[in-house]
């Protein structure tokens, strides 16, 4: 484990201890059950039919041979399935019409607005039987085809064909425009700033790709009925939100749908939406209550669920001769693909994310377009639009640094959200600032300094180069969203106590965190707390999901409202049978008094509790707590780079994220955090990207051979440092982790190649093509 | 069509029906219900579903089951002491923080055994290639790699150990 390097917070017990995983022992010994692994076999399986077209119209299809075929049991197409439209991001829902996510989705639909758009569906006795029908089915599809649009800039053509108009007139899905306050400037407009001449002025363009989550078990989920109603068990990241969707879409009342939700094999934000759920439960719904299953193969997943946005920007700078930062100007587009998905969120967040780490003397002027295409719809990913805006953000910082002589990590502190900064649309505050040290702390741990000194201006094939990036990023959805978890604790009669909550455990810790944080509170070892992995929206406690970086902070606050609550129930009972006693307190599993004797150990509490014949009570808590507040977490990373010209090929040499989340809950799980968050910057930084063919909208690369995600070869060790802070509005002075680890490699990589170099790159993944098409360009090969 | 294969898994000598299309995965997983056995993309890609045949680990999505007959196959079911100890490759990932989602982690137990198996010590770079096979969207594959070179050099101090105190056994 890592040295931390600086710390301001005071010890607790369990919170900070460097836990064992609860789920480590059953992972390890294959008996941890994912959803296939609950399936009953054999069952039914569904197969989708995806059209061969991107955009256009169904205008004819024949089940009638599908149907005749051996082990097909039934055909279903578009024009079975309920007419109406439902909404699948993963969001909270809204009682106000006009925050409601866009309903956009069929569960089949004959308007056809991606390649491989869902049309029809075959539900056979196995998956040869099942294949054999989709492929007859699409050999009976007569289309009415309208060129695909690829691009953004298609989907803004004046003569553009609308994708979507039951619900936007345009293909435009929503459009923001923001500018800072800017009173007491002495400027009305910050494009006057930017005009002003006694300022440097800086532009770029930057162009991000769609990257592909790529969580190992793949979309699946299995529905059948039982008393009436449906059950669909998924590998989810959100089972009280699969409930409300499946209820939205089959027009079924919510309590007769019951999620489960057992162990995933990873999510990143491609299981924070609702994608098959529905229409497995309507098929099983169709067939009598059968159990179906829809399991995607990985090439369904790459074309037919969610990736991140592919966004451009065109940014402006004002900056002084004293390293200060006037004014800036950003503008996104980005490119939604077929479905609104979680749609605007994420180009709202990737704009944030450029304005929000460094402050301006005058002003920010930010706007954003998300726009309807025909490329497979992204949505949530891990970092949820942040990584687009910060590495465009990012690459403006060091580029103005080499261009004016100016140390970059010098530069980028003169202008660093300052603590107590307030977002002036959102409120979003600055809590606990731990941001300059992780910059400060990184270029000591790097070695910064020397490798610059060492490489400087050389020449030659193989070049060497350092870089850095910062970033700042939002722990929860409030106040966008709102924000509620419950949580549930019952005694055992030896005392130790079982927690329920309705937040996931999706690889990343959670049930791990939750555990050490109610017996922090209880004041009980971790291990006296038996987490309940699995949910079950019929008894699991309610809470949105994993998702966002929100759960330690915002289910922490509900694990944390529920023990105290639950303490205080066992110390009202304490009294009961003490009623001398003063000052009880829970330690190390015991009742203990004011002067710190041992009165009861909590085997005998909770016995006495459960078998009393004078009083007798289940002891337990359960708590909502709905979460007002947000706050920042902030990091960088550091690289070092070995360019090979020729080649184009960057080797890193060592990497290094530095980390404020707040107090660390469980130092073990976080570096785990932090390391694979390294690896997706790195291969989004260099190689990652869904290719669409630009002539028929299809994906071209969707499989693991040809979608490069890292592999153990690919990656060097992996640093990482914690800079400890105790942000006030966290639950135990924590704040977000999840996904941030992954934001700054990937400019930082960026950078470390400009200093190698000089090569300025825009667009990732910078690709070894890319790079040598570049330094051919400068001459440098 | 059904065919019989007479096989041993898990160290138990069986005989299965199976389609002669089936692959040993879906016969692994669907008929025998050892469901460590993970499908992540049936192409031989992610190595999920890698077990041990005949001591080497293979993607049991690319393999036939009825290629299987008289071969001997371990999953990670098959790994477990009778008392529950673990391996020493599976007590490294739990010790080294090396699990997160889980999915990829029986098929790596499996790959890690092979290497374990041969006795020997290897470098990171080296461990990092033989594992390269088996892809992790968690963890980054730092605490994988720590956990596999611990095992392996666990495995390894046990095997010079019994060596050279079968070389004193020669000597006398």
């Amino acid at each position: 484990m890592e040295q931390q390097f600086w710390k301001k917070v005071a010890p607790m017990h369990e919170v900070g201890a460097a836990v064992q995983r609860v789920d480590a022992i059953d992972k390890v010994k294959g008996t941890a059950k994912y959803t296939d692994d609950l399936c009953p076999k054999p069952c039914l399986v569904a197969r989708v039919v995806h059209a061969q077209i991107a955009n256009g119209w169904v205008r004819a299809i024949d089940t009638t041979e599908a149907e005749s075929l051996p082990g097909v049991v039934a055909v279903f197409t578009f024009k079975d399935v309920p007419e109406h439209r439902f909404p699948t991001p993963g969001h909270p829902w809204s009682v106000e019409p006009a925050h409601q996510d866009v309903a956009d989705r069929r569960l089949l639909d004959d308007r056809v607005r991606i390649y491989g758009d869902d049309i029809a569906v075959v539900v056979a006795e196995d998956n040869v039987a099942a294949d054999r029908g989709v492929r007859s089915v699409l050999s009976h599809v007569d289309y009415e085809e309208l060129p695909p649009m690829t691009t953004v800039a298609q989907a803004l053509a004046p003569d553009a064909p609308v994708l979507h108009p039951e619900v936007r007139e345009t293909n435009v899905l929503a459009r923001s425009d923001m500018v800072t306050p800017l009173e007491g400037t002495g400027y009305d407009s910050v494009e006057e700033a930017l005009a002003d001449p006694r300022y440097h002025h800086y532009e770029a363009h930057t162009e991000t790709q769609q990257v592909d989550q790529t969580h190992i078990e793949t979309n699946v989920c299995y529905a059948y009925m039982e008393s009436g109603r449906i059950t669909v068990v998924s590998s989810t990241q959100i089972p009280h939100i699969v409930r409300r969707v499946c209820g939205q879409a089959l027009g079924v009342p919510w309590g007769t749908i019951r999620v489960i939700k057992p162990y995933i094999g990873g999510g990143f934000g491609n299981k924070q939406e609702v994608l098959y759920e529905p229409l497995c439960a309507w098929l099983t719904s169709q067939l009598g209550g059968r159990v179906v299953e829809i399991e995607l193969p990985r090439e369904e997943v790459f074309q037919n669920t969610r990736s991140r946005h592919p966004m451009s920007f065109d940014v402006q700078c004002a900056y002084d001769d004293d390293m200060n930062i006037i004014a800036r100007s950003c503008s996104c587009l980005s490119n939604q693909g077929g479905y609104a998905s979680h749609g605007h969120a994420l180009a709202a967040n990737a704009i944030n994310a450029f304005r929000w780490a460094y402050k301006d003397k005058v002003g920010c002027h930010t706007q954003a377009s998300t726009v309807y295409t025909n490329i497979p719809a992204p949505g949530a990913m891990r970092a949820y639009g942040m990584p687009q805006g910060q590495f465009t953000v990012e690459c403006m910082m060091d580029d103005i640094a080499r261009k004016e002589g100016w140390d970059p990590i010098d530069f980028r502190l003169k202008n660093l959200m300052p603590e107590g900064y307030s977002d002036p649309f959102n409120g979003i505050t600055n809590h606990a600032n731990g941001f300059p040290q992780t910059l400060i702390a990184g270029r000591e741990a790097s070695g910064w300094d020397d490798f610059k000194a060492r490489y400087k201006d050389e020449t030659g094939p193989i070049r060497h180069g350092i870089g850095m990036s910062a970033f700042v990023y939002k722990t929860g959805v409030y106040p966008i969203s709102l924000e509620t978890s419950t949580a549930r604790l019952v005694l055992n009669q030896d005392g130790t106590c079982q927690l329920s909550v309705g937040a996931t455990e999706i690889g990343q810790g959670a049930d791990t965190v939750f555990s050490q944080m109610a017996a922090e509170t209880i004041g009980v070892p971790t291990s006296w707390v038996h987490i309940v992995s699995f949910q079950d929206t019929d008894v699991t406690p309610f809470d949105t999901g994993a998702y966002a970086s929100r759960q330690t902070y915002v289910t922490g606050h509900a694990v944390r409202k529920t023990a105290e609550k639950f303490r205080q129930n066992i110390l009202d009972y304490a009294y009961e049978l003490k009623p001398e006693a003063r000052g009880l307190t829970i330690a190390g599993g015991e009742i203990v008094d004011e002067a710190g004797e041992v009165l009861l150990g909590m085997e005998e509490l909770a016995q006495e509790a459960f078998y009393s014949f004078r009083h007798s009570v289940h002891i337990h808590a359960e708590e909502t707590a709905q979460v007002r507040d947000n706050t920042f977490a902030f990091g960088t990373c550091f690289v070092k780079v070995e360019v090979d010209m020729p080649l184009g090929r960057v080797k890193i040499l060592d990497i290094l994220n530095v980390h404020d989340s707040g107090r660390i809950i469980n130092p073990a799980t976080a570096e785990g955090q932090v390391h694979g968050g390294m690896a997706q910057g790195i291969g989004a930084a260099l190689y990652e990207e869904q290719l669409i063919d630009p002539a028929t909208g299809r994906l071209l690369n969707p499989n693991l051979l040809d979608y490069k995600i890292p592999t153990s070869m690919d990656v060097p060790d992996l640093k990482c440092l914690f800079v400890e802070t105790d942000d006030p509005s966290g639950p135990y002075g924590n704040k977000a982790l999840g996904e941030p680890p992954l934001m700054p490699p990937t400019p930082a990589i960026r950078n470390a190649i400009l200093d190698a170099t000089g090569c300025a790159f825009f667009q990732i993944p910078m690709t070894q093509q890319r790079l040598v098409a570049k330094f051919k360009e400068e001459g440098l090969i | 069509m059904m065919r019989f294969v007479k096989m041993t898994v898990n160290g138990k000598t069986m005989e299965v029906g199976v389609d002669e299309r089936e692959m040993l995965l879906d016969t692994l997983r669907d008929r025998l219900g050892l469901t460590s056995v993970k499908r992540g993309c049936e192409v031989g890609e992610c190595g999920a579903c890698t077990v041990l045949l005949d001591g080497t680990a293979i993607d049991s999505c690319l393999y036939l089951t009825i290629w299987c007959e008289g071969a001997e196959i371990i999953t990670t079911e098959g790994l477990l002491a009778r008392d529950g100890t673990l391996t020493p490759v599976q007590q490294a990932l739990v010790d080294e923080a090396a699990v997160q989602c889980g999915f990829c982690t029986p098929g790596i137990i499996m790959s890690a055994t092979e290497i374990v198996g041969t006795g020997k010590r290897y470098t990171r770079d080296e461990i990092r290639k033989l594992i390269s096979g088996h892809l992790c969207r968690c963890t980054g594959y730092q605490n994988i790699v720590n956990a596999v070179e611990r095992a392996v050099n666990e495995c390894a101090d046990i095997a010079e150990r019994v060596s050279a105190e079968h070389a004193g056994d020669d000597a006398v």
